[in-house]
């Protein structure tokens, strides 16, 4: 891997939300979450809604305080950190939302959407001057010409919009950008121009992005790495292709291939899972997937699953009692 | 878990459709005057197929579902066209002879099942309005073919289920139920309308399943609005490819994705990301649509078309036969092939 950049490591964020007669319920939406991510590097986070994504995702922002674990950036424990320090901090981990009809303030201008971080982080361009010179330089980054400066968000089309978004996470010289969903509200010919933009730039400027995203085959183009999670775990991870051409976790496999194909050489045959996602209030005992996999017996129920590694590629891990790859696998109890 | 055939896409004539939509216009009134959302649209959807209506955001594909329903909102008219279902225009027919129409004939599925269900019933209460209003059954035999229909729809326990709200189902659960409503009364055309786009792949892979597995078992001609080209190559026999309120391209789903004779569907195909290495150039489709308030003369798509010249931008050109089973709306098919 790359210069270490973010280390996140057994990380637990549980709610507490109404439960049934008046009483409360615990819902735990990060159960252990391990997470590695180099300088310049793409993790894509894979997954279905109310796996755990975005919890995870507002806690590297230090938007939710984790229950327990420890997150590692640049060697430092933010959630340690107060004052200045926390400023700094934050400064260096943005985020890019999904919708970018929702996202810009219809009352501010271009120019003044991408200049508002700096009104909290006043160290950085402290000077009229230098500060406008910044926001044309970041509008022309992204593609948009300092004449979009003036104008106010209802005059840009939505791929525009999220060029706005992305240049003012920009504003603030992150090393990392949170990308939850950024082209998923974007029409097709639009997503493709807003992937390039972000390829660029990540060329460019060295940034790393952890990209969430439901849409598989965006996620194959852009991230270097890939994480599924299912029910507040990550069950897989490895680098891209490992993951895509060869899943160890039933679930991924699934996954995989309940994505429809443009190209028909590409279509397996498709396995079609039973039910839905378990609630995350009540989650399955031993292997959370047990419920709706093919492949699960009595000790998925009895024993939380060993880590199968992959003899073939070096990380590309799995949790699974009965790996896919089982043969090149080495199944590993003591994680 | 269970393997899922393909579809096999079969070749059809032109004879006796189930629906045949001609020369469909929508007009909407806005405050800045009014603008034409479709223009022109027509196609025919025959029985056990599915007919796709692709296109991007404001495309106008909704807005044809919306027109042939009857659903279109007050400041949105028909202002020219017939859609033939069971030998009667459905858009000049009075409001008795739709009703009578509206399930037995013709259904939709919308993509928002919430909003698409009403809050206050139970679901059997809703499911057994179809045949009682329609078989004028009474409540009792009603409940009895809504429980049936929803253990046909892959909704567990259906007989307990029936005292439950829509607020009670999980997403899928819920398109589950509004397939169920759709085709209660086994309707010759079934519109979907973004079925799957709230769902996740895995919902929407069992949803897709039942679609095809129900398609097939009344003989319904399916008509698949959605925006996902994946989807319509797994899913559809035949596709409408629409940009601007007008249909720019139609043929076998099989020959257009191979080889498209529009630009905009090329531009589209080139624009996902398959196939491609990691990190590289995308290819996109410049600019982005046209705005209804101005659309140009000539043709809709001048000027994203990377073949554009003199002619597209003074004559529109019409919906033409481009060989077999294809039909284009380009000046220049031929140089998009080859392209």
């Amino acid at each position: 891997m790359p210069d270490e950049l973010l280390k996140v490591r057994d990380l637990c964020k549980s709610f507490r939300v109404p439960g049934p007669r008046r009483g409360k319920a615990e819902l735990r939406a990060l159960d252990g979450v391990d997470l590695d991510l180099g300088r310049g590097e793409t993790l894509g986070l894979v997954g279905e809604s109310g796996c755990g994504k975005s919890t995870l995702a507002r806690t590297l922002l230090m938007l939710e305080r984790p229950d327990s674990g420890t997150v590692s950036f640049d060697g430092t424990d933010p959630f340690g950190l107060r004052g200045k320090q926390l400023l700094k901090f934050r400064r260096r981990v943005q985020m890019v939302f999904q919708d970018p009809y929702a996202s810009l303030n219809s009352r501010m201008t271009a120019g003044d959407i991408i200049a508002e971080p700096w009104r909290t982080h006043r160290t950085l361009h402290p000077v009229k001057h230098d500060r406008d010179t910044r926001v044309r330089g970041l509008l022309d980054l992204v593609g948009l010409g300092a004449k979009a400066m003036n104008k106010y968000p209802q005059e840009f089309s939505g791929g525009q919009r999220q060029r706005i978004g992305i240049a003012r996470a920009l504003a603030l010289d992150p090393d990392v950008i949170i990308c939850d969903e950024p082209v998923s509200a974007l029409d097709l010919s639009v997503q493709a121009q807003v992937l390039n933009l972000l390829n660029d730039l990540q060329q460019q400027l060295q940034i790393s992005y952890v990209f969430i995203s439901h849409d598989l085959s965006v996620v194959r183009h852009v991230a270097d790495r890939v994480a599924v999670m299912y029910l507040g775990r990550i069950i897989e991870t490895g680098p891209t292709e490992a993951v895509f051409d060869r899943p160890n976790h039933p679930y991924t496999a699934a996954l995989m291939s309940a994505a429809p194909k443009l190209d028909p050489s590409q279509r397996g045959e498709r396995i079609l899972l039973k039910g839905e996602v378990p609630s995350p209030l009540n989650p399955p005992s031993g292997c959370r997937f047990r419920t709706r996999c093919q492949r699960a017996t009595d000790v998925c129920a009895g024993e939380r699953p060993p880590v199968a590694l992959d003899l073939e590629v070096a990380g590309h891990t799995a949790e699974c009692h009965h790996p896919l790859l089982a043969e090149q696998s080495a199944l590993s109890h003591s994680a | 878990m269970t393997a899922v055939a393909e579809p096999v896409p079969a070749e059809r004539t032109d004879s006796d459709p189930a629906l045949r939509v001609e020369g469909l216009t929508v007009d909407i009134r806005t405050i800045s005057g009014t603008v034409r959302a479709v223009d022109h649209v027509t196609f025919a959807a025959h029985r056990g197929e599915t007919l796709a209506l692709l296109g991007e955001s404001g495309c106008g594909k909704s807005m044809t579902a919306t027109a042939l329903v009857g659903l279109l909102e007050p400041v949105a008219e028909v202002v020219e066209g017939t859609a033939r279902l069971a030998d009667v225009d459905i858009l000049s027919a009075d409001r008795a002879t739709r009703r009578k129409l509206a399930g037995p004939e013709l259904a939709i599925v919308f993509q928002d099942a919430l909003t698409a269900l009403n809050p206050l019933y139970t679901v059997g209460t809703q499911l057994a309005e179809p045949f009682r209003i329609h078989h004028g059954m009474k409540a009792k035999d009603a409940q009895r073919k809504a429980v049936e229909l929803m253990a046909r729809v892959g909704i567990p326990q259906p007989q307990d289920r029936m005292k439950s709200y829509p607020h009670q189902f999980s997403g899928g659960m819920r398109q589950r139920l509004l397939i169920a409503m759709a085709v209660a009364l086994n309707p010759r055309v079934l519109i979907a309308d973004e079925p799957t786009t709230a769902l996740d792949v895995t919902v929407q892979a069992q949803i897709m399943a039942l679609l095809r597995d129900l398609r097939a078992e009344y003989q319904m001609a399916l008509v698949l609005i959605t925006h996902d080209l994946a989807l319509v190559a797994e899913e559809a026999d035949r596709v409408a490819v629409m940009y601007a309120g007008t249909i720019v391209e139609t043929g076998l789903v099989a020959e257009v994705f191979a080889a498209p004779l529009h630009p905009y569907t090329k531009g589209l195909l080139d624009s996902v990301p398959v196939n491609a290495v990691r990190g590289a150039e995308l290819k996109s489709i410049g600019g982005s649509p046209p705005d209804l308030h101005s659309i140009p003369q000539g043709c809709v798509y001048q000027a994203r078309c990377p073949l554009a010249r003199e002619v597209c931008r003074t004559t529109r050109p019409a919906l033409q036969a481009v060989g077999a089973r294809r039909k284009s709306a380009c000046h220049f098919p031929e140089e998009v092939k080859s392209a």
